[in-house]
């Protein structure tokens, strides 16, 4: 009997005539790696949408550690640990990398708003020697880590907004397609911070179109096609599976 | 931010502190040192640099800052009218009132961004100019603007005696030099708050809402009251503004929180640097330092200026400069304007950091030259 941390029941959401997600059910153990995948269109990152606040199901629950989340807010929802790293990345392109890992880290510690003006950001030392430690494992070190965010890589972006999400410990940790569109070795720098976040225990929920990433990292899958959850099982599973094999992975080499 | 590379809070403080007390001195040189002149400085300074807080810090554009000057002039008078001349109450009631109505105003803009945000403030602006004029008049006096009376009570002060008191802290008459020293002080430790701001996490929280919001938001930060704090902290320095232009002249009017004041106030900001700590005193300095020179040339004096030039020449130069001068000055103002946006968008600070970037790589050069 493990702990369920996320539970998707019965959600449905439509735009205008179309079904992005129909009568979605997925529930989310401790500590598990839980990889979605299917199609272009799937419904994927909506139903992500559906979990952090962007997006309200038109019926259907979500319960976070046993909490409802449905009508909360983006910030309530990251302050309860459920932390999103974006398709496209979302960084902070005009502050510095330094700076970029450092306000995530005040949003874990000190919550979704504090006004203290006395103690200046550069005396911050606990934070800013956390937040430098992380970026070392980018191998962004030395003066690198006053750069400007925006000057950076696509792939380097995407990591940071990895290290933005890592700092805050979050209980479950949502990723969208994190290696989309990223050269083979980019793709393999990112698998290797995804490893090392798997030891750490986290609980995860992964988008991947690339196969390689998908077995490599995931415990469990899902397959979504046209909105619907078409299979779920371990990898194992997942590449014996004829309905899948045929709805998705086309007869693919696996 | 290079947070190893900042000059530390005591050195900046130390050096603005000597700038700003030591003004008449070194403003003199060129006509500037007369206190009417070095107390708009200190007062418009104080302006700009609470609105930066808003513009410069979070991004969000209010065209409605001149409303909050009013208000605080017209506390300030009120205070003078009603309690006392001492300029310390007229001063904490100024920045009161002016905290109170941008909670209010801004409670209201902030639901939204951007352009609509802009528009937002800028008809609350527009209409609290327009009650000023006509409906509040028992409040502001209307088109003659509020002024102390012999009839005031000041019930602090008891019955005034002959003519009208002047503004005064504990004695101290609060005319000439000395009006410019409180200022001056008072714009020291403004600018110490903002530098204090800047530097602080919750500067940079609203960097990061500058940056990108969306990624705040997900970041586990409310922004909205991040977005009220800095709309009153900023609307509450205008207020200081308004109450010190009260101090050094004890009369408001409505005209004071027209939209064109509003717009002087976004410009002398970008001229000098959106969201840089001393970019917007550099640009009140240039703007309110040229005003006074061209809003004073006319005609005659173009004509002398030119009197070297042959006839026509001299006649065809007056023609052409006269439209910028004297009335005309925001015509030279507005083109000033447009060559900072689209040559040097970050402003002059934009401009000097690319000269210290040139010089600095001509010497790294020649340095590597030396070696060869
Ligand atoms: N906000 C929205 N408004 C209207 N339609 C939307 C919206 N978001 C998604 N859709 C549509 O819903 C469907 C599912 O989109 P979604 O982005 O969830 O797919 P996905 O599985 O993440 O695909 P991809 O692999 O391309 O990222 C698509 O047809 C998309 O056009
Ligand atoms: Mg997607």
């Amino acid at each position: 009997m493990s702990n369920l941390v996320l539970n998707i029941k019965g959600v449905n959401k439509t735009f205008g005539g179309l079904q992005a997600l129909n009568d979605v059910n997925l529930e989310i153990e401790e500590g598990k790696v839980h990889a979605i995948i299917g199609p272009n269109g799937a419904g994927k990152s909506t139903l992500l949408n559906c979990c952090i606040g962007r997006l309200i199901p038109d019926t259907g629950s979500v319960t976070f550690d046993g909490e409802n989340i449905i009508g909360k807010q983006a910030h309530e929802i990251n302050q309860m640990g459920m932390v999103r790293v974006f398709q496209t990345p979302e960084i902070f392109p005009d502050l510095s990398l330094l700076e970029n890992v450092m306000i995530p880290a005040f949003a874990k510690r000190d919550g979704q708003y504090s006004f203290n003006i006395f103690k200046a950001a550069s005396s911050e030392q606990d934070i800013i020697d956390e937040a430098t430690r992380m970026l070392a494992d980018l191998d962004i070190t030395g003066d690198r880590i006053y750069e400007h965010a925006g000057s950076m890589s696509r792939g380097d972006k995407r990591r940071l907004e990895l290290v933005m999400c890592l700092i805050q410990h979050p209980r479950l940790l949502l990723l969208d397609e994190p290696t989309a569109g990223m050269a083979r070795h980019d793709t393999n720098r990112t698998i290797e911070l995804m490893k090392k976040i798997k030891e750490s225990g986290m609980t995860k929920i992964i988008i991947e179109h690339d196969m390689h990433v998908v077995f490599s990292v995931a415990d469990t899958i899902s397959v979504l096609a046209q909105g619907a959850i078409i299979a779920s099982g371990t990898p194992d599973e997942i590449r014996g599976n004829p309905i899948v094999q045929e709805a998705y992975l086309g007869g693919a080499h696996l | 931010m290079n947070f190893t590379k900042t000059r530390s809070d005591l050195t900046v403080m130390l050096i603005f502190s000597i700038a700003v007390l030591t003004m008449p001195i070194w403003l003199a040189p060129i006509g500037a040192g007369y206190p009417d002149l070095l107390q708009k400085f200190a007062i418009f300074g104080i302006f700009a640099i609470g609105y930066n807080i808003l513009f410069g810090l979070t991004g969000y554009l209010s065209f409605g800052h001149a409303a909050f000057l009013g208000i605080g002039s017209y506390t300030a008078v009120w205070s003078f009218k009603l309690l006392t001349m001492n300029v310390l109450p007229a001063i904490f009631f100024a920045v009161l009132m002016a905290g109170l109505f941008a909670a209010l105003i801004g409670f209201v803009s902030l639901r939204r961004s951007g352009i609509y945000f802009s528009i937002l403030t800028l008809a609350f602006a527009q209409m609290s100019y327009n009650l000023a004029y006509s409906v509040l008049t028992p409040i502001t006096n209307g088109e003659t603007g509020l002024q102390l009376t012999l009839q005031d009570a000041r019930i602090f002060d008891g019955p005034a005696g002959e003519g009208l008191p002047s503004t005064e802290l504990f004695g101290i008459s609060m005319s000439g030099y000395s009006g410019f020293y409180f200022c001056a002080v008072v714009l020291i430790i403004a600018f110490f708050l903002s530098l204090k701001i800047f530097r602080s996490p919750f500067g940079m929280k609203l960097q990061a809402i500058k940056s990108n919001q969306t990624r705040m938001k997900y970041t586990g930060f409310n922004t909205r009251p991040y977005l009220m704090t800095a709309f009153i902290i900023s609307g509450m320095y205008a207020g200081l503004a308004g109450g010190l232009m009260a101090v050094t002249d004890p009369l408001a009017g409505a005209e004071r929180m027209q939209w064109t004041a509003s717009g002087e106030v976004v410009l002398m900001t970008i001229l000098g640097g959106v969201g840089t700590l001393f970019g917007p005193l550099l640009g009140v300095g240039i703007i309110k330092y040229f005003e006074n020179i061209f809003s004073a040339v006319n005609e005659a004096a173009l004509h002398n200026f030119f009197s070297f030039l042959p006839g026509f020449l001299e006649n065809l130069m007056v023609t052409i400069i006269t439209p910028f001068v004297g009335e005309g000055w925001h015509l030279t103002l507005g083109v000033l304007f447009m060559v900072i946006v689209i040559f040097l968008p970050g402003g002059i600070m934009e401009g000097l950091d690319r000269i210290k970037k040139r010089y600095k790589t001509e010497g790294a050069s020649e340095q590597t030259g030396d070696k060869e």
